[in-house]
């Protein structure tokens, strides 16, 4: 069968000016980080992403590559507010499209699903509305009603996710506590690709591991590229925890554009950095 | 050990026992506390007069049992991020929100101040605040009572109050609960004229004056305002010798 396992130089193909991207994991936990160095280095620009937020949206702002950011939070967890993309937002340098995060869930389950939108009950009397004008209420068309929202559904054109463990056809497994919503992510792309700590062969992803544990299957994922460390400096558990030293250095560089300057240079603009040794960085 | 007294009782101490007072009544529901004293005080519901509420790593662990704050929890269950949305479209939930902005309908605010464009200050972002209001029964936590965070209007509303969930279309109150706020002052209903706060109690220590002044709109001040109660002896000694031993929760209010 066809190996969907792609290398450095394929993948910086697959990114675009204008598209929108939606990025797997939560906060600062298994975002696929080594995919969006690649962004970074792609130079696409004017991008529209879709996060659970963490330090991918926050370094997409801080590199200027977004135009608008598609989100219920972005924190980074030990360190509440994302400081690059605060920054982005108090300069009024990034569109928000900003919703309850059960809503970003309700849309991103409609895309997969091929539908125009979810109800939900969520967002009713909140700013959510206001600040979304095109976001639309319903009315239940059986007797009781009820007005609710029609949460539209939020479609990608490319979704990017790190598990722990994938094979060459696509199959992915999620070995750490929570799966979060990548499997949504992924059927609401058009292209997905997951990124995991190692590709292994199909039979070994399921001895000594239960088969609910494979998140994704072959349909939802296009790409499979292989990253040792590719989760760093988030958590990707059992793998590794977060790198809060790292981390903090990350955030630090949010103080000023020399301090971002050295910090890429240093860890984004090097491939080789979200590798094998990056957690001994 | 006879019953604790006001003088040797730590405000931290009674806003435990007034965040545990939140869950009375109430079980086989989550109980999501956010912050230090609202996580010992739910903790503490659980050991003394709620033993039926479920609680949980506010990741995807449910508990088995009643954990400290210095011990992780024997692993009784799994709530991954998306049943979170589950469990909180079926109504079983109690959360109490921190809150950058209350306001005196019982609006709430955590995602920036200031023009939501472009704010003076981004904060954490709109997260689960208007899923919990509209769904199930929401508490707030203040543990620094000023007139910068119980304000007459919030900047942008993320957690919905009453008023504004009856006008949001039919059915749209259906399952809105905003139940209480407990403050590092006092605790507060929304029983005053309109659905807007009141206050329920004031803690022990702390004047009525003190409140108003603290207070950012017009408080509905009953004729009989009542004193927040002390922990009896057997919630002190739960407080302080087995949830919070490292006295963390005299961190996040100061007496």
């Amino acid at each position: 069968m066809t190996s969907k396992v792609i290398d450095s130089s394929t993948l910086a193909d697959l990114f675009g000016d204008g598209m929108t991207i939606g990025i797997g994991g939560w906060g600062a936990r298994r975002k696929p980080m080594a995919l969006v160095a690649a962004l970074i280095r792609s130079g696409a620009r004017d991008l529209r992403i879709v996060s659970f937020g963490g330090p991918d949206v926050g370094m997409l702002c801080a590199t200027g590559q977004v135009k608008e950011v598609v989100h219920g939070f972005v924190t980074l967890d030990s360190i509440a507010v994302e400081p690059h993309f605060a920054a982005a937002r108090q300069t009024g340098k990034i569109q928000t499209t900003e919703l309850d995060e059960s809503m970003l869930v309700s849309g991103l389950r409609a895309a997969g699903r091929r539908l125009p939108f979810e109800v939900t009950r969520t967002g009713l009397g909140s700013d959510i509305l206001t600040a979304n004008p095109q976001i639309r209420t319903i009315d239940s068309p059986y007797d009781d009603g009820e007005t609710l929202v029609a949460m539209p559904a939020v479609e990608l054109d490319l979704a990017l996710i790190h598990l722990n463990r994938a094979d060459h056809l696509g199959n992915g497994q999620c070995l750490g506590p929570d799966p979060y919503v990548d499997d949504l992510f992924a059927r609401a792309a058009k292209r997905t690709i997951l990124s995991a700590e190692s590709v292994v062969s199909t039979r070994e992803l399921t001895q000594g591991h239960h088969p609910s544990t494979l998140l994704l299957n072959r349909t939802m994922v296009d790409h499979v590229f292989e990253a040792p460390g590719g989760a760093h400096f988030t958590t990707c558990l059992p793998d590794y925890p977060r790198n809060e030293e790292w981390q903090r250095a990350y955030a630090h560089s949010a103080g000023s554009p020399a301090l971002w300057e050295e910090f890429r240079t240093r860890h984004i603009d090097n491939e080789h950095v979200w590798g094998a040794e990056a957690g001994n960085d | 050990m006879t019953e604790p007294t006001t003088d040797h009782v730590t405000r931290a101490e009674i806003a435990v026992t007034a965040c545990s007072n939140l869950f009375r009544g109430q079980r086989d529901i989550l109980a999501s506390p956010a912050g230090t004293i609202p996580t010992i005080g739910a903790r503490l519901a659980a050991l003394t007069h709620a033993p039926d509420l479920m609680l949980s790593d506010g990741e995807s662990t449910i508990y088995a049992g009643v954990p400290t704050l210095e011990h992780q929890g024997v692993r009784g269950g799994y709530l991954p991020y998306r049943e979170l949305f589950e469990l909180i479209a079926a109504g079983k939930r109690h959360v109490v929100m921190g809150g950058a902005q209350i306001d005196r309908e019982g609006n709430h605010n955590f995602s920036a101040i200031g023009e939501h464009a472009k704010p003076h200050r981004q904060l954490l972002g709109s997260r689960a605040a208007a899923t919990n209001t509209i769904n199930h029964r929401t508490s707030y936590w203040i543990p620094k009572h000023s007139r910068r965070s119980m304000v007459q209007q919030v900047d942008f509303v993320t957690g919905v109050g009453r008023t504004r969930a009856e006008k949001a279309g039919k059915g749209a109150a259906r399952f809105h609960q905003v139940h209480r706020v407990v403050s590092n002052l006092g605790v507060f209903d929304f029983n005053g004229p309109g659905h807007t706060m009141s206050l329920l109690s004031i803690h022990p220590g702390v004047t009525v004056e003190e409140v108003i002044e603290s207070t950012g709109f017009a408080l509905d001040i009953p004729a009989d305002v009542q004193t927040t109660r002390l922990p009896n002896r057997q919630e002190l000694q739960l407080i302080r010798e087995v949830l919070d031993p490292l006295q963390r929760r005299e961190q996040e209010v100061r007496s």
